[in-house]
C-alpha cells in the first residue's frame, strides 16, 4: 500500500515552496489532517492559520491571489466546499487564482462519519464556471496534479484528497497528460464481453483489483483513471466506449454531478452508446463505519464493482 | 482637493448615479446616496497610486463590499478618467462592464468581485496580507454597509484581521440604519459597534459620514496611526443618511433598491443643483 493523496500533498507542496515564494498556505485548524502542517514547519511566514472559519479563510485567500500569490486552502472536503458562496463570488466569479484542497474524501474515511465526508464536492465544485476539479488516484499523480497547479494552471482549481493510504499505481516513467483519461489495466485480447471502466481517486485502485476477479471470470473489464473531472476527456471517452458491451464508472462520491454524471454526460453527446452504470454514493448520506464495509456496502469495494459486471 | 470642492464633487456626483440609475431603470440609490461621500474623499484625496493608464502595482486598494452601491464607485471611476463618461449610461446592460454589482474580470480596478454581502472584508484582507508579506507601502480600504455586518464571515474577518495585525487595512462601515426589510435596528440590530469592533480588536473611530473634514480626518489618523507603528487595523464607522442628498429618498427605506423614474430624477438632480449652487 501507498501513502495517502493528502499525504502526498503535503509532501508536494512543501517541495513546491522552495522554489516558488509565490505560494502562500492557509489553514482552518486542520493542518496536521490536511497534511499543510509540513508547509508549515518549512515555512511559517507563508503560512496563515485562520482558525475554525473557512468561509474568511476562502476569501482572504482570494485577496492573496489577487496580490500575486498563489494560494493553497486546505480543509477537509465537505467543509471546504460547504463555503460554497465565497467559492462561487469571491474565488471563481473573480477568477482568483486559489487552490482548494479538500481532504477525507468520501464514505473512505470510515469511522467520522457523515459530517465529516465530502460526498457533493465534486458536482458542486464542477458546476462553477472557471473552475478545474482534480481527483489522484496515489501518491505519485498527487504530485503530478501538483506541479501542474503551480506551473501550468491558470484560475481557480479544487483538488481532492483521500484521508486514507491507496495503492500506488501509476505507471512507472508514464508522462502527465493534465486532463486526459489514462489506461490502468488494458482489456485482455480474449474475453466473452468487454466491459469499460473508468474510475477517480480511491475508486480506481478498487477498479484495478475488480478487473483482476473478472478476468478469472473471463470478462474482460479495462480500467481507466480520470484524474480530472473539469475539463474532462469527452473525447477519450467517446473512444473507448465504441464496441463496450457494458461501461461503468467507480467513485467515492455521489453518482449525482460526479464522475458518473461526467462520462453521461460525454456519452450522451452520440446516439449510440454502450449502458453505463454508475457506481458511487447513490443520493444518500455517508454514516460511521469501517471504509471496506462502506465500500462494500455502497457497491464500491473490488469485491462489489465485480459482482455487478457479472450481474449485467 | 480641500474639504469644500470635494463635499461639492461628491454632491456632482450624487447627480451622476441618479442619472445612470434612472437610464438603468433598476439599481440602489439609497444607499449609493449615503456612501458616495467617503469613495469620494477616498478616491480624490486618500488614495495613492492610482492614476489612469499608471496604475502602480503598489497603489492603494478599493474593495466595495457593499456591492450594490457600486453606482457610487462608476460614478467617480468616470470622473477619475477610468471609465468614459458616457459609459455610464450602460449600466447594467447587456455587454456592458458595468454590471450590477462589481465585477473584477470586466473592470479589474473595483479589485474583488462582490454582491453577496459579507465577503469584501475577507478580499481586502487577503490584499493586505499580501502587500504586508511584499513589504509593499500599499493601503487597503473596503467600504461595508451596516446590514452587511449582520452576515457572521464579517465577524471572521474581524478577528482574523487584528490576529494578523493589518494595520495596512482599513475598512468603514456605511451605517445608514438601512436595509430592505426596514431598519437595521428593527431588522437584525448590530449595535454596540464601536465596543463590538474594539473587542475584536481593532482601532476604532466614529464620524459623521457626510461631513468631509470628519471623514478626511478619519483617513489621516488612520494612515498616520499606521505609520507611528500601530498594529491594529482601522474601523472607521460612518454616521450616514440613506439617500442623503435627495429630499424625498433621505431616511425612505422603499429607496434601497428602486431607481428614480423621470420625473423624479429631475426632481433630485433640482434639489442637488440647488445644494451644489450654495457650496
Amino acid at each position: 500500500m501507498g501513502k495517502s493523496t493528502r499525504q502526498a500533498f503535503g509532501e508536494a507542496l512543501a517541495k513546491l515552496g522552495e522554489e516558488h515564494s509565490e505560494i502562500v498556505v492557509l489553514e482552518a485548524d486542520l493542518a496536521k489532517s490536511t497534511k499543510t502542517e509540513l508547509f508549515m514547519k518549512k515555512f511559517p511566514e507563508r503560512f496563515f492559520e485562520m482558525g475554525i472559519a473557512e468561509a474568511n479563510m476562502i476569501g482572504t485567500a482570494a485577496g492573496l491571489a489577487f496580490a500575486g500569490k498563489i494560494p493553497f486552502c486546505a480543509s477537509f472536503a465537505c467543509f471546504l466546499t460547504g463555503r460554497y458562496d465565497t467559492i462561487r463570488l469571491s474565488v471563481a466569479y473573480a477568477g482568483a487564482n486559489v487552490r482548494l484542497i479538500g481532504t477525507h474524501a468520501g464514505v473512505g474515511i470510515g469511522d467520522d462519519g457523515h459530517s465529516q465526508m465530502g460526498i457533493e464536492d465534486v458536482a458542486l465544485m464542477r458546476a462553477l464556471p472557471t473552475m478545474g476539479v482534480f481527483q489522484p488516484m496515489d501518491a505519485k499523480e498527487t504530485e503530478h496534479i501538483m506541479e501542474y497547479l503551480v506551473k501550468g494552471w491558470k484560475g481557480p482549481a479544487y483538488v481532492r484528497l483521500t484521508r486514507q493510504d491507496l495503492p500506488d499505481l501509476y505507471p512507472a516513467g508514464a508522462q502527465f497528460k493534465p486532463g486526459k483519461l489514462m489506461e490502468i489495466v488494458p482489456h485482455a485480447s480474449t474475453g466473452q464481453k468487454k466491459v469499460v471502466c473508468v474510475a477517480t481517486g480511491a475508486g480506481v485502485g478498487e477498479a484495478v483489483q475488480a478487473s483482476k476477479l473478472l478476468a478469472a471470470q473471463g470478462i474482460s473489464m479495462s480500467v481507466w483513471n480520470a484524474h480530472s473531472l473539469k475539463p474532462f476527456d469527452d473525447e477519450q471517452t467517446l473512444k473507448i466506449a465504441q464496441g463496450a458491451s457494458l461501461f461503468i464508472t467507480v467513485e467515492d462520491h455521489s453518482v449525482i454531478g460526479g464522475l458518473g454524471s461526467c462520462v453521461a454526460e460525454a456519452l450522451a453527446k452520440t446516439s449510440a452508446h454502450p449502458k453505463l452504470m454508475k457506481l458511487g454514493i447513490q443520493d444518500q448520506f455517508g454514516e460511521s463505519g469501517e471504509p471496506f464495509e462502506l465500500y462494500e456496502k455502497h457497491g464500491i469495494s473490488a469485491g462489489a464493482i465485480a459482482r455487478t459486471v457479472m450481474e449485467h | 482637493m480641500q474639504a469644500q470642492e470635494l463635499a461639492k464633487l461628491a454632491n456632482e456626483l450624487r447627480i451622476d448615479i441618479i442619472e445612470m440609475l434612472m437610464e438603468a431603470k433598476s439599481g440602489h440609490p439609497g444607499g449609493s446616496l449615503s456612501a458616495i461621500d467617503i469613495i469620494t474623499a477616498l478616491w480624490f484625496h486618500e488614495m495613492r497610486g492610482i492614476e489612469p493608464g499608471r496604475l502602480a502595482d503598489t497603489r492603494d486598494r478599493f474593495v466595495l463590499s457593499k456591492g450594490h452601491a457600486v453606482p457610487a464607485l462608476y460614478a467617480v471611476l468616470a470622473k477619475k478618467g477610468f471609465i468614459p463618461h458616457e459609459e455610464l449610461k450602460t449600466l447594467r446592460r447587456t455587454g456592458s462592464r458595468l454590471q450590477g454589482h462589481p465585477d473584477r474580470v470586466r473592470m479589474p480596478i473595483v479589485e474583488a468581485s462582490t454582491g453577496s454581502l459579507g465577503q469584501g472584508l475577507s478580499v481586502a484582507q487577503g490584499l493586505a496580507l499580501g502587500m504586508k508579506l511584499d513589504k509593499k507601502p500599499s493601503r487597503i480600504y473596503c467600504l461595508l454597509g451596516d446590514g452587511e455586518i449582520q452576515e457572521g464571515q464579517v465577524w471572521e474577518a474581524a478577528m482574523s484581521a487584528a490576529k494578523f495585525e493589518l494595520s495596512n487595512l482599513c475598512a468603514i462601515v456605511d451605517c445608514n440604519n438601512g436595509q430592505i426589510d426596514g431598519t437595521v435596528d428593527s431588522v437584525m440590530p448590530v449595535e454596540p459597534l464601536v465596543d463590538k469592533w474594539r473587542a475584536f480588536g481593532w482601532h476604532v473611530i466614529d464620524i459623521n459620514g457626510h461631513d468631509m473634514e470628519q471623514i478626511l480626518g478619519a483617513f489621516r489618523e488612520a494612515r498616520m496611526v499606521a505609520e507611528g507603528g500601530e498594529t491594529k487595523p482601522f474601523m472607521i464607522l460612518a454616521r450616514t443618511v440613506k439617500g442623503k442628498g435627495v429630499s424625498f429618498m433621505e431616511n425612505q427605506i422603499g429607496w434601497h433598491g428602486v431607481a428614480p423614474k423621470a420625473a423624479e430624477a429631475a426632481k433630485a438632480k433640482e434639489e442637488l443643483t440647488k445644494l451644489i449652487g450654495n457650496q
